[in-house]
């Protein structure tokens, strides 16, 4: 048996350790059970090599449970910055006895096993390299608290790989001073745990793969941040004043993070707030509130995952009809219905672009980046103001609840921009006002807050049929005309909405498009398509619905466009073909992920690769 | 022939009523509704509420429509049906200034809305939320509402069979500190208990029974003009003395009892032959209860809990009203940007 031989590695000679080393380029993967506090550890070991100067990225893949069902934790360290979900686990630390043997047969040959010794997994097979680690009996050398035990097994296995992948104990020390901020007892308890794990593994395993970390310089002065935070931020700074929500997963830490930034920057100088943060009793609530908010004048947001969504529609069609600002963020997961609730995908984006009965159409923000997160969504309540009507922001699971690098966030120069809001003063020198005109020709209207002090200033704003002037109306020229301004609003919308972001090739026949977080997925594949297939790819990142001149222009520049996309049914692809001429939609083709994990770089290339195989007869 | 002109009566505002007016109404003549609205009207002008203050809001019916028939210098917002207690949530806490008043009814309330309502009683929200209830749907040509009472009978003949949700008793339940009910019929009392209304911060619940003369007034109906005439049952005479207007009458002993408003206003329930203490909220549960069971249409003011925290105060929210906080209010300096990312490094 294994344990017999705790000291040796099992390996099968031609089934790994080849002699070369792989520095700065793996994938770890922390498989435990939900609720056994394993986060801090895991963030603990990532933060370590993030502070070693290698770009890291840490994703959390947990199920929809409190406690006792299976949790991976996966890091990857890559030294080019392509810190996408890669499909390839490099280590496997098995903590979780009911996942162990799925997690080790699922190894490429070669990989690295850390586990429980009591486990008994170097059974499985003999083509991969187990370090057999007695966890729980030297957590038992820590303390005898049986609690605190289980927490600090987890600290055990950052000791483990630290050692064994030639983490400096100084970044895991500072990592753990971090984590535990101010807490002395629990930083020292820790670091003892981190202790032991080094001193285990020095005195008893071999090394004998090729795994390791190498000191770069490719994080200083870099963040790690999760999106749901930094959209807060940008909420934060683009002076939001009334948010509303309800509870989801995975959008919940948006509104707690705000309410965190909130509370420690936003108060006057008698230590009164200068917001308002409800927890709503549903959906319906949230989005009713932070509308009525956005019509009395406060720059208003809700945050929700998609059957949040499916529950706002409703109002949202009142607020783009009644040309309400406030901004609605998306933080999707897998539907439909309940779906897989704390899974990744983008299959809302048709529900938000055409949201709500009737003829609609909605602005939709799409950040790819932890900081567009902040910058787009700072832009968005100006948006949302200056367009006067709902402006979605939509992030993702993945870009949402994990951890990404980025550089510090800047604040913008240009000014909040509040709208054709009329004040008193201003109504009193224009002498007549009108809700819904087109004064200046971009279909944008004026409007006036309740409270405004001026005979002139009130009207009466309704979801049903409505004329120039605000009035009731059944008239079919008063309901054409003020659909066809909405209709011209939104194409005023194109000019003002974040352009695409184009990565262009001139020798390029082969064009990319994609959005949201498949953006750090694509970016290496396109590497890989190149070095690997020779293929050269340009690439569009859209930003923003709706869709702006360069889409056009940039398919028109390609032979053939694949749409690239974490959904079942080419969702972006059908918007594109809604508006696009009949010549460029002959010419786009799709690769759909929608497995509910990450999209990953080989996926893109091998998808790609064979479909263009199939184009090349 | 000559001509008499008396100068138009003006509020303490300087105001004539004719301010205070909206639009024409479009409901069929005779409705409740409209002689609501005409009371809004009057109390409005007579506690001299600047218009520009009001913020009007409303979901979908019958009722909701009414606020287009008054003040129509105030901002209104006729929104989604069951969805207006949110709509007015989120306005108030962007201007805390406004006088918020919600018209709803029986449909929109106590049916699609219910939640909302409930949620809407139970934080506190300042606004004078009134149902015009008629338990009927008449928009859609005259459905049961959830108000309408057990066994009462629909125009078309068919008979109740689900008991009323007492709008005034959930109310009460919800945690609402101002709960009365009134009858569109009754023009006095109503209109006391609208400026008592304005009184008061935080939410009022005012149920007004209001006939409905197309769908609902016949012989069979607990919503209709002959029935409510019938069965009223008043709680106590309703006077109110505004803060600006203190008339001093003498009463006789132990025959009224003066309710002091947070403005410094005083709602005076003088006794009819019953000995009512509307501050006693079992008392008021237990009234209610007696009264459904016996069909008396009580009205008056149930309860009252005057002094107590509105949601907006619960929030610790700054003095100006958010909506008009400028950048620099609003938006924290470089240095805190720098300060968090400090922090994530």
């Amino acid at each position: 048996m294994s344990q017999q031989s705790p000291d040796a590695a099992v390996l099968d000679e031609e089934g790994g350790g080849s002699s070369a080393s792989v520095i700065n380029d793996f994938s770890i993967q922390v498989a435990t059970v939900n609720g056994s506090g394993s986060q801090s550890a895991n963030l603990v070991l990532m933060r370590s090599i993030f502070r070693m100067g290698i770009p890291v990225s840490g994703k959390n893949l947990f199920p929809s449970n409190i406690a006792g069902l299976p949790t991976w934790f996966t890091i990857r360290a890559n030294k080019d910055g392509w810190t996408a979900r890669r499909k390839e686990i490099d280590i496997l630390v098995a903590m979780n006895p009911a996942t162990a043997r799925e997690d080790v047969l699922d190894l490429e040959p070669g990989r690295v096993v850390v586990y429980e010794d009591r486990l008994n997994l170097s059974e499985l097979r003999s083509d991969v390299i187990f370090y057999p680690v007695p966890f729980a009996k030297l957590a038992t050398e820590i303390t005898t608290d049986s609690r605190l035990r289980k927490l600090l097994a987890n600290m055990l296995y950052v000791g483990v790989v630290g050692e064994l992948m030639g983490i400096e104990t100084q970044e895991i020390d500072a990592a753990i001073r971090k984590q535990f901020k101010g807490k002395k007892k629990a930083v020292e308890l820790n670091m003892q745990a981190i202790a032991i794990g080094i001193r285990y593994t020095r005195e008893h395993i071999r090394k004998i793969d090729p795994f390791r970390c190498e000191r770069m310089d490719k994080t200083a002065g870099k963040i790690i941040i999760d999106g749901n935070a930094a959209c807060a931020l940008g909420a934060m700074f683009a002076g939001v004043t009334v948010a509303t929500w309800y509870p989801i997963t995975p959008s919940s830490s948006l509104c707690e993070s705000l309410e965190g930034y909130m509370k420690r920057y936003r108060h006057d100088q008698d230590g009164k707030a200068t917001y308002a943060i409800v927890q709503a009793e549903d959906e319906l609530a949230a989005v009713g509130m932070a509308i009525g908010a956005g019509w009395a004048g406060a720059r208003s947001m809700t945050a929700t995952s998609g059957p949040g969504i499916s529950l706002m529609s409703e109002f949202v069609g009142l607020a783009y009809y009644a040309e309400i600002p406030l901004v609605i963020f998306d933080i999707t997961r897998v539907g439909p219905s309940t779906g897989l609730p704390t899974r990744t995908q983008q299959s809302d984006i048709l529900s938000l672009a055409l949201l709500s009965h009737g003829d609609t159409r909605h602005v939709v923000i799409i950040p790819g980046t932890v900081e567009e997160c902040f910058s787009l969504s700072l832009e968005a309540f100006n948006l949302a103001e200056e367009l006067q009507t709902p402006v979605f922001v939509m992030s993702d699971l993945d870009l949402g609840m994990n951890n990404w690098m980025a550089d510090p966030f800047q604040l913008p120069t240009r000014p909040l921009r509040r709208g054709k809001v009329l004040s008193a003063e201003d109504l009193a020198e224009a002498g007549e006002f009108g809700r819904y005109r087109d004064v200046d020709g971009d279909a944008i209207p004026y409007r006036t807050l309740p409270g405004t002090d001026h005979p002139l200033a009130a009207y009466f704003t309704r979801g049903s049929g409505h004329d120039a002037d605000a009035k009731y109306s059944e008239r079919a020229d008063d309901y054409v005309n003020n659909m066809n301004r909405l209709k011209r609003k939104y194409d005023t919308a194109r000019s003002m909405a974040p352009a695409p972001v184009v990565h262009d090739d001139p020798d390029a026949r082969v064009g990319l498009v994609a959005f949201g977080t498949s953006d750090v997925a694509v970016g290496e594949s396109r590497v890989q398509l190149e070095r690997e297939y020779g293929v050269r790819t340009r690439y569009l990142r859209l930003r923003a619905l709706p869709f702006t001149a360069e889409l056009d222009a940039f398919i028109d520049r390609c032979d053939r466009v694949y749409v690239i996309e974490q959904n079942r049914d080419a969702q972006m692809s059908m918007l594109m073909k809604m508006e696009l001429p009949v010549e460029r939609i002959g010419k786009l083709r799709s690769v759909l992920h929608y497995s509910g994990l990450p999209i990953d770089a080989r996926f893109i290339t091998d998808e790609l690769i064979a479909a263009e195989r199939k184009e090349n007869g | 022939m000559s001509t008499t002109t008396t100068p138009p009566r003006t509020n303490r505002l300087g105001l004539g009523i004719g301010e205070y007016k909206g639009g024409d109404s479009t409901l069929c003549a005779g409705c409740g509704h409209d002689a609501i609205t005409s009371q809004l009207i009057r109390a409005f002008w007579e506690y001299g509420v600047e218009p520009q203050r009001v913020a009007k809001l409303s979901g979908i019916g019958c009722s909701s429509k009414t606020p287009a028939y008054f003040l129509r210098q105030s901002h209104g917002f006729n929104s989604v049906h069951g969805r207006m207690p949110a709509v007015g949530t989120g306005a108030m806490l962007a201007n805390r200034d406004l006088v918020a008043v919600g018209i709803s009814g029986d449909g929109d309330s106590a049916s699609i809305g219910l939640g909302q309502f409930c949620h809407l009683l139970r934080r506190n929200v300042p606004m004078i939320y009134i149902i015009e209830n008629n338990g009927v749907y008449g928009l859609t040509k005259g459905q049961f509402s959830a108000t309408a009472d057990y066994g009462s009978k629909s125009k078309g003949g068919a008979l109740n069979d689900l008991p009323a949700i007492d709008v005034c008793a959930l109310a009460l339940e919800m945690g609402c500190n101002f709960v009365a009910r009134s009858f569109a019929g009754d023009p006095k009392q109503l209109v006391a208990l609208i400026k008592a209304a304005i009184s008061h911060r935080g939410t009022v619940l005012l149920d007004v029974v209001s006939p409905c003369v197309t769908f609902n007034n016949h012989e069979g109906s607990t919503k209709s003009y002959p029935f409510a005439k019938q069965h009223e049952e008043l709680l106590h005479e309703i006077s109110y003395v505004p803060f600006f207007e203190q008339i001093e009458v003498d009463y006789e002993e132990g025959s009224v009892v003066d309710v002091e408003m947070h403005d410094g206003s005083r709602v005076r329930l003088r006794k009819t032959e019953r000995d009512y203490d509307p501050t006693d909220k079992a008392a008021a549960l237990a009234m209610l209860m007696r009264t459904n069971h016996d069909e008396e249409l009580l009205t008056g003011l149930i309860y009252i809990n005057e002094g107590q925290p509105d949601f907006l105060a619960s929030l610790d929210l700054c003095e100006t009203p958010l909506a008009r906080l400028g950048s620099e209010a609003v938006v924290p300096g470089e240095s805190a940007l720098h300060e968090v990312m400090e922090s994530l490094t």
